[in-house]
């Protein structure tokens, strides 16, 4: 058994309306210092197998084909350990 | 000849297949409802790609639908030049689907748009939008929280240097880039747009035109004249 991380983020170039927002509220709520925020997406896949460099490489395809939409956002993999 | 017949695809979620089937009727062609399910495209001569939150929008738009198995006929052949109309969901799915270039995400203002919308009908030679005049102007409703089109510099220019930007938006609700509102593919078959042509074909509902029928009608000339 292993976890695997796939973080999920909007392209830098493209424009984070909701980042944006958390970071306008955040001042307000007292919390300075923020100079930016962008929001992404955090996936836990729990393998049933341990986590190979074969099962990486199926996690970065699940993450090609369907986690991610690589026209508007880039993935990273990690192993939790 | 028998009337021509457009598919309506419906997806758990899909809102506006009704008023799509409708609208297809409203220009005398038939409408065949298709179920995202099947296998089967039961031998339409186009496909409208209805509006709604199929698959609950989850993950993003359109995400889920992509991989539907009607999606797995429907794909090839619109790749074959089969005729294919997406609006809003429809247009997502599309963007998903690589049938078309760059995609939609969240509306700049972060806020749900409901309105009628003006807009410009910038290329008039593809399936689906030969009926109007170049350069028309036109209102149609839009009701999206996710319809800002974004894709990569170069993706961009090749748009628009092919003239591929179908409808541009009059007055920018989304943030979407160039106020581009509809997109087609290189070969013309494949147009997806957030506005919803589907909902603006009688005046009796309150439609703030029936700019919408020429969507419809486009089509409806071309199947009659192949």
């Amino acid at each position: 058994m292993a976890r695997v991380i796939v973080d999920v983020m909007l392209k830098p170039e493209i424009l984070d309306p909701q980042g944006q927002a958390i970071a306008r509220a955040l001042p307000r709520l007292g919390f300075g210092g923020v100079s930016e925020v962008r929001q992404g997406k955090r996936f836990e896949i729990e393998l049933d197998g341990p986590a190979d460099e074969t099962a990486l490489a199926e996690v970065r395809k699940m993450a090609e084909t369907l986690l991610a939409n690589t026209v508007i956002e880039d993935y990273s993999v990690r192993v939790e350990g | 000849m028998s009337a021509a017949r457009v598919g309506v695809v419906t997806f758990p979620g899909t809102l506006d297949d009704q008023d799509a089937a409708k609208a297809v009727h409203l220009v005398g062609a038939q409408a065949v409802p298709l179920w995202h399910a099947d296998h089967d495209l039961k031998g339409v001569d186009a496909v409208f790609l209805p509006g709604g939150f199929s698959y609950g929008d989850y993950l993003r738009c359109g995400a889920i639908s992509r991989f539907a198995p009607l999606m797995d006929e429907l794909i090839p052949a619109a790749r074959a030049g089969l005729p294919v109309l997406g609006t809003c969901n429809g247009f997502q799915i599309l963007c998903e689907a690589h049938l078309l270039p760059g995609a939609l995400t969240r509306n700049a203002s972060l806020h749900y748009v409901c309105r009628d919308q003006p807009l410009r009908v910038e290329r008039n030679t593809t399936a689906w939008t030969s009926s109007f005049g170049e350069g028309q102007e036109i209102v149609l409703p839009i009701k999206h929280g996710e319809g800002r089109y974004v894709a990569s510099a170069d993706t961009i220019a090749e748009l628009e240097a092919a003239g591929r930007v179908v409808v541009r938006y009059v007055g920018n609700p989304n943030g979407s880039t160039n106020d581009i509102a509809g997109i087609t593919n290189e070969a013309g078959n494949v147009v997806g747009l957030m506005p919803h042509p589907e909902h603006a074909v009688e005046e009796l509902v309150g439609a703030p035109s029936t700019d919408g029928r020429l969507f419809f009608s486009s089509i409806l000339k071309k199947l009659v004249n192949a």
